[in-house]
C-alpha cells in the first residue's frame, strides 16, 4: 500500500529479545568452553588488549553480545583480534579467553560459510 | 498470589483528596485534541456531584512544556506557578486540581522543592512580589482531577447509566488503562497506588463494571516525552514507545484505552493513526484502532452523556464501535455539527478507521 512520509520513521528497538534470538551457536559455544560461563564482566581482557588499543576492538563487548544471540558483524570485529593472550594472563577467573576468541572466530566462520 | 499482592499494594499509596471547594487549572493541550473533557468534567462535578469548583479565566499556563524542553528556567516556572497559587489564594480557595499530569508534575515538584530547600520559596514569594504585586499560600491539597474523579467513582457508579459492559455479550468491557509518567513516576507518593500499581484508573474502571487488561508494557512510557516529539525528526523515537505499547497490548484484544494525561491520550490515539499510514498495521477489531478515551469522557459517557457534546468527534480513532458495544444511543448525522448545530468539517478517510486501502488520498513525499 501507498504510504505517507511524515518525515520520520518508527524507530526500531535497540532491545536485546532474548525470546526471538536464535541461541543455537552461543550454546554450542558455552558446551565446548563452559568456563565461559564464570565471566564477571570485569573488562580487564578489554583493558589490556592490543587490538583494543590500536581499533574499536573491545572483546568483552564482543563476547557478551555472543552469548545472548547477537552474532551480526562478531566474526568481522573477532578478525581483529591478534591472538597475542594478554587477555587470557589478566583474567581473574582464569578463563581461557585466548581460546574462546579462536572458538568464536570457527563457530561463526561456520555460521557464515 | 502475585495478582492479589498487585490488587493490594496500591493501598500502600494514599493521599488526601479534598471533597469540596476545588480551584481548577486547565491544561494547554487538551483544550485542542480533546476539547469537550475539560468542560465534562466542570459539568459532572458542578452538575452531577453538586461540588463547587472555580474556572478561573485568570490562571496561566504553567510553562510546563517549556520547563521540560528547557527553555524555561527552574526560577521562571517557580514564579508561575507561585502566581497560580496565588489565583487560588485571592478567589478564597485552597485545594488546587490540575487538569494537566504534566502540570500536576510540575506543582508538585516546585512544592517538594520549595519543602527540602525553604530558601528558594523565599526566592520566588520576592520575584512574584516584585512582578506582580501578590502573595500567595500554598494549597491545603494538590490533587489531578483524576484523582478527583477517582475520589467520587463510587457516587458516579450509583448515578450511572450505563456500564463498561458489552451489552450483547454481558461481558465486562476490556480496558486499557495508561497512567502518565508525572503522575507518579516522578514522586510515587504524590498518586493512588504509586508509581509501580497505580489504581487511579484502574479503581474507576472497576467501580463502573469494567475490566483491566493486564498487559507486559502496562507501565510503559506513551512516548511523548517533549523534546522526543519537538523536532520532527525525533519522532520515529517517540512513536516508537507507542508502537512497542500497541504491539504488546494487541494480543489482549482491549475494547478501549483510557489515559490520564493529555500528552498519552493524544499520542496514543494519533500514532495509530501514523502508525496504520505507515505500515498498514491497526490494533483494534475488524481491521480497525483501539479507541482512546480521557477519564472524563469515561466517565461522561458512563452518566450518559451525548459522546458528541463530550467531544468525541475530534478523536482520531472512531469511537462508535465502542458506543455500540456499551448501548449507547448516538446520532451519526449529528457526528460533526459544533454545539450551534454548524457544520464543523470532516476528516478525510483514514486506514486505522478500515477504509479501504485503495482510498489513499494525497501523498506527501
Amino acid at each position: 500500500m501507498a504510504t505517507i512520509n511524515f518525515g520520520y520513521t518508527i524507530s526500531k528497538p535497540r532491545a536485546i529479545d532474548m525470546d526471538r534470538n536464535n541461541l543455537r551457536k552461543s550454546d554450542e559455544i558455552l558446551r565446548e568452553m563452559p568456563e565461559l560461563q564464570a565471566c564477571i564482566g570485569c573488562g580487564s581482557c578489554t583493558a589490556v588488549c592490543t587490538a583494543g588499543n590500536l581499533t574499536s576492538f573491545n572483546f568483552r563487548r564482543v563476547h557478551t553480545l555472543i552469548r545472548r544471540g547477537e552474532y551480526q558483524g562478531a566474526y568481522e570485529e573477532m578478525n581483529k583480534c591478534m591472538l597475542c593472550g594478554k587477555c587470557r594472563l589478566v583474567c581473574p577467573r582464569g578463563i581461557n579467553t585466548r581460546g574462546v576468541a579462536m572458538l568464536i572466530k570457527r563457530k561463526l566462520g561456520d555460521n557464515r560459510s | 498470589m502475585m495478582a492479589t499482592m498487585k490488587r493490594k499494594s496500591w493501598s500502600e499509596y494514599q493521599k488526601q483528596i479534598a471533597d469540596d471547594r476545588y480551584y481548577y487549572a486547565r491544561s494547554c493541550i487538551r483544550q485542542n485534541f480533546f476539547p469537550g473533557s475539560e468542560k465534562a468534567f466542570i459539568d459532572i462535578l458542578r452538575g452531577d456531584l453538586g461540588r463547587d469548583l472555580l474556572d478561573d479565566p485568570k490562571h496561566s499556563s504553567c510553562t510546563g512544556i517549556g520547563y521540560h524542553s528547557d527553555i524555561v528556567p527552574l526560577e521562571t516556572i517557580m514564579t508561575v506557578v507561585a502566581r497560580q497559587f496565588a489565583m487560588m489564594t485571592e478567589a478564597g480557595y485552597e485545594n488546587f486540581v490540575s487538569s494537566c499530569i504534566t502540570s500536576f508534575g510540575v506543582y508538585t515538584e516546585v512544592l517538594a522543592t520549595w519543602h527540602e530547600f525553604p530558601e528558594t520559596e523565599e526566592r520566588t514569594r520576592e520575584y512574584l512580589f516584585k512582578a506582580t504585586g501578590r502573595e500567595f499560600r500554598k494549597p491545603a491539597s494538590l490533587a489531578h482531577t483524576s484523582d478527583v474523579m477517582f475520589h467520587f467513582r463510587e457516587e458516579i457508579a450509583r448515578k450511572a447509566r450505563h456500564r463498561l459492559v458489552n451489552v450483547q455479550t454481558g461481558e465486562p468491557l476490556r480496558v486499557v488503562e495508561h497512567i502518565g509518567c508525572h503522575y507518579a513516576k516522578i514522586f510515587p507518593k504524590s498518586g493512588i497506588g504509586g508509581c509501580e500499581f497505580p489504581y487511579v484508573l484502574a479503581g474507576m474502571v472497576e467501580s463502573w463494571g469494567g475490566e483491566c487488561v493486564d498487559y507486559p508494557e502496562r507501565r510503559h512510557c506513551c512516548g511523548f516525552g517533549f523534546r522526543n516529539y519537538l523536532v520532527q525528526a525525533n519522532r520515529g523515537y517517540s512513536i516508537a514507545n507507542s508502537h512497542k505499547k500497541l504491539e504488546s497490548m494487541a494480543p489482549y484484544k482491549p475494547d478501549f484505552i483510557v489515559a490520564n494525561c493529555p500528552g498519552c491520550a493524544m499520542f496514543l490515539d494519533k500514532w495509530q493513526y501514523a502508525i496504520a499510514e505507515m505500515e498498514g498495521t491497526t490494533y483494534g477489531e475488524n481491521g480497525r484502532g483501539i479507541p482512546v478515551l480521557t477519564y472524563e469522557e469515561m466517565a461522561g459517557l458512563v452518566l450518559g452523556y451525548d459522546p458528541w457534546a463530550l467531544g468525541m468527534q475530534m478523536h482520531q480513532v472512531d469511537v462508535e464501535p465502542l458506543l455500540d458495544k456499551m448501548g449507547i444511543e448516538y446520532d451519526p448525522a449529528a457526528k460533526y455539527l459544533g454545539r450551534n448545530g454548524k457544520y464543523i468539517g470532516k476528516p478525510a478517510s483514514a486506514v486505522v478507521n478500515a477504509c479501504p486501502p485503495d482510498a489513499i488520498y494525497d501523498i506527501r513525499e
